[in-house]
């Protein structure tokens, strides 16, 4: 079955900064075409875990591997089979929506007959058709953002990792994301995004709690608001939240 | 080599799209270039001079006349004494005073001697020296006119003289434009090439992008050149840019080659565009990148021998003058464009050069890291 096969594979992974400990040995594994949801208080650690597992920082101790490579000695075939969004928007606002897609999809290595072919593609699933020579300064957060992510999936990877994609969106454009996010998963592409948005982590098929470095919690949604006897995530995420000892940001 | 292609693309655009870059391409060489040669040269013109005049004779009028009429001097201040005077160069209406003792024309004529007495203002220090000299010799050019005029042919010259000739190589006519221009060129290349491309990569750091780079799997040199090409292009834009107005506006054509000072540019920016590569590994945000740009270059500028010979600096200045890519590109320009060398003659400063671009690239692509520790 499709569904036993890891494409995340964490062990112990640790991440220290001089005495700080930022990720305190955290174990979970990810199934390929999952949803993996990573919830967590401001400076709980998730963006630290995600950028060790895209091979932009390394770890101080454990294991890990992503899309089968390493990420110590293989960090950079690992970045051939992810996609990343950062919580720091990061398209290149003086080229316009094409130019981005064309440049993203090119230093992934597409063709030049594939690149038309995604582009197309890509404005009619986001609505931008006429709008394609608009510079991207120009749009707002919520287009920015649906804009980022297909670009970030542009090559088809094996993987994307969303840091806090939906950041300062309002709720009817959060729900244009997600439907891109379900799109792309019903592709096959394995999803690992972490929110604050406890009604975002309803949508995921799976979630990991972190409170202070540690994942305190791995299960399914409804399995942990069972564990936790909480009506929603948010019930579920404020008991374990209470136990942090570091504060937020 | 596909990726470098898409990032050059890109870089491209950027530039295009840039407004800024306009102004650094044309406004900026043709401002420094039409309007720095015209008015920071080394002649010193216009020295304010006051006279006190104590003999009121036709010689005095006449040595008066002569300082004058020599084109250095403007006669501010004609004060009947030396307090006076000197009450004109504290108010800063002169800036040196020929002081005419009495009986000035009695000495001359029946002692065969006379002095004179000359106060400069030293507070500019390069127009007391420069004026005072200047005074000195036309006094002495005076001096031989009177000797000439008054004593007959066979007592003159009761003393040995020895006359200095001086002939003017490869500059005759000590053309300051011809000796700054290239210089002022230089300065301008360097400026783009060390700020501008730092400034360029530390906005992808600001803006976020550099991670969404970092994420990808563009190999580290594959990005490097990415922004060295395109800034290295823009560089020999501005030198060709400067290269024709030295051409149409001064009438500066090389004697050497132009090809030879492509060359050596092109080399030359390797150096300093991996000095703003290395720049820009270190720094986080513009402003920080920009300050150390800046101090660097000032530097780089002030130690180049543009302004003030290399030769005349203390020893240990010239050692480090020795470090300074920017000192050897200026003895290059001016060896092509003044004497005609060719690269034979420049090879020790291609290999320094060949040196400095290894060095600072190296260094740079070392310590620019896709992941973080």
């Amino acid at each position: 079955m499709m569904e036993t096969e890891k494409v995340i594979s964490a062990k112990e992974l640790t991440k220290r900064f001089g005495a700080f400990t930022a990720v305190d040995k955290i174990t979970f594994d990810v199934q390929k075409g999952e949803i993996f949801g990573f919830i967590g208080a401001n400076g709980a650690g998730k963006t630290t875990a995600m950028r060790m597992l895209c091979g932009l920082s390394l770890p101080t101790s454990g294991l890990a591997t992503v899309a089968g490579f390493d990420v110590y000695k293989q960090n950079e075939q690992i970045k051939k089979h992810i996609g990343y969004m950062s919580q720091k928007f990061s398209l290149y606002e003086d080229l316009t929506i094409r130019e981005n897609i064309r440049f993203y999809a090119g230093i992934y290595g597409l063709d030049e007959e594939q690149i038309k072919e995604k582009t197309a593609k890509l404005l009619r699933q986001l609505r931008m058709e006429g709008q394609d020579k608009t510079l991207v300064r120009a749009l707002p957060l919520g287009w920015k953002q649906k804009l980022a992510f297909s670009i970030a999936i542009v090559h088809d990877p094996a993987i994307v990792f969303l840091d806090e994609p939906t950041g300062g969106v309002d709720p009817i454009t959060r729900r244009e994301f997600w439907s891109l996010i379900y799109e792309a998963s019903a592709r096959g592409i394995t999803i690992f995004v972490t929110t604050h948005y406890m009604d975002e982590a309803e949508y995921c098929n799976r979630v990991s709690i972190m409170v202070d470095g540690r994942i305190d919690a791995l299960d399914t949604p409804a399995n942990l608001m069972k564990q936790y006897a909480a009506t929603s995530m948010d019930g579920v995420f404020l008991q374990l939240a209470r136990k942090a000892v570091r504060t937020g940001d | 080599m596909r990726m470098l292609k898409f990032l050059l693309w890109k870089e491209l655009i950027q530039i295009y799209r840039d407004p800024s870059i306009i102004m650094i391409l044309f406004i900026m060489p043709m401002i420094q270039l039409l309007i720095l040669p015209l008015a920071a040269d080394y002649e010193i013109k216009n020295i304010n001079l006051g006279v006190v005049d104590h003999d009121h004779t036709e010689y005095s009028r006449k040595l008066v006349n002569k300082v004058v009429s020599s084109g250095y001097f403007r006669l501010k201040d004609y004060s009947p004494t030396f307090q006076q005077g000197l009450k004109a160069i504290e108010s800063d209406k002169t800036d040196l005073i020929l002081e005419i003792p009495p009986h000035f024309e009695r000495d001359l004529v029946k002692e065969n001697q006379a002095s004179l007495f000359v106060a400069v203002d030293a507070v500019n220090g390069v127009k007391a020296g420069l004026g005072g000299a200047y005074i000195q010799r036309i006094i002495q050019g005076d001096n031989q006119d009177i000797r000439t005029q008054w004593m007959p042919e066979q007592r003159l010259n009761p003393q040995p003289v020895i006359e200095v000739t001086t002939a003017d190589w490869y500059n005759p006519n000590m053309n300051y434009r011809v000796f700054m221009v290239p210089g002022i060129l230089v300065m301008l290349v360097t400026m783009i090439g060390s700020s501008f491309a730092s400034n360029n990569i530390v906005r992808e750091k600001e803006m976020g992008t550099i991670e969404q780079i970092n994420v990808s799997p563009i190999k580290k040199m594959q990005f490097i050149l990415g922004k060295l090409i395109p800034f290295w292009m823009l560089a020999l834009v501005v030198l060709t840019v400067g290269l024709l107005i030295a051409r149409f506006v001064y009438g500066i054509v090389p004697l050497g080659h132009y090809i030879t000072i492509y060359i050596f540019a092109t080399i030359y920016l390797l150096a300093i565009l991996g000095l703003g590569l290395l720049l820009s590994t270190y720094a986080q945000t513009q402003q920080q990148s920009m300050l150390v740009s800046f101090f660097v270059t000032m530097i780089f500028n002030l130690l180049s021998g543009l302004y003030t010979p290399i030769e005349s600096m203390p020893a240990w200045a010239q050692m480090i003058t020795r470090f300074n890519p920017v000192s050897y590109f200026i003895e290059v320009m001016r060896m092509v464009m003044l004497k005609g060398s060719g690269l034979a003659d420049i090879k020790y400063q291609i290999l320094a050069l060949v040196g400095f671009a290894v060095f600072f690239n190296s260094w740079a692509i070392l310590n620019y890291r896709k992941r973080s520790g």
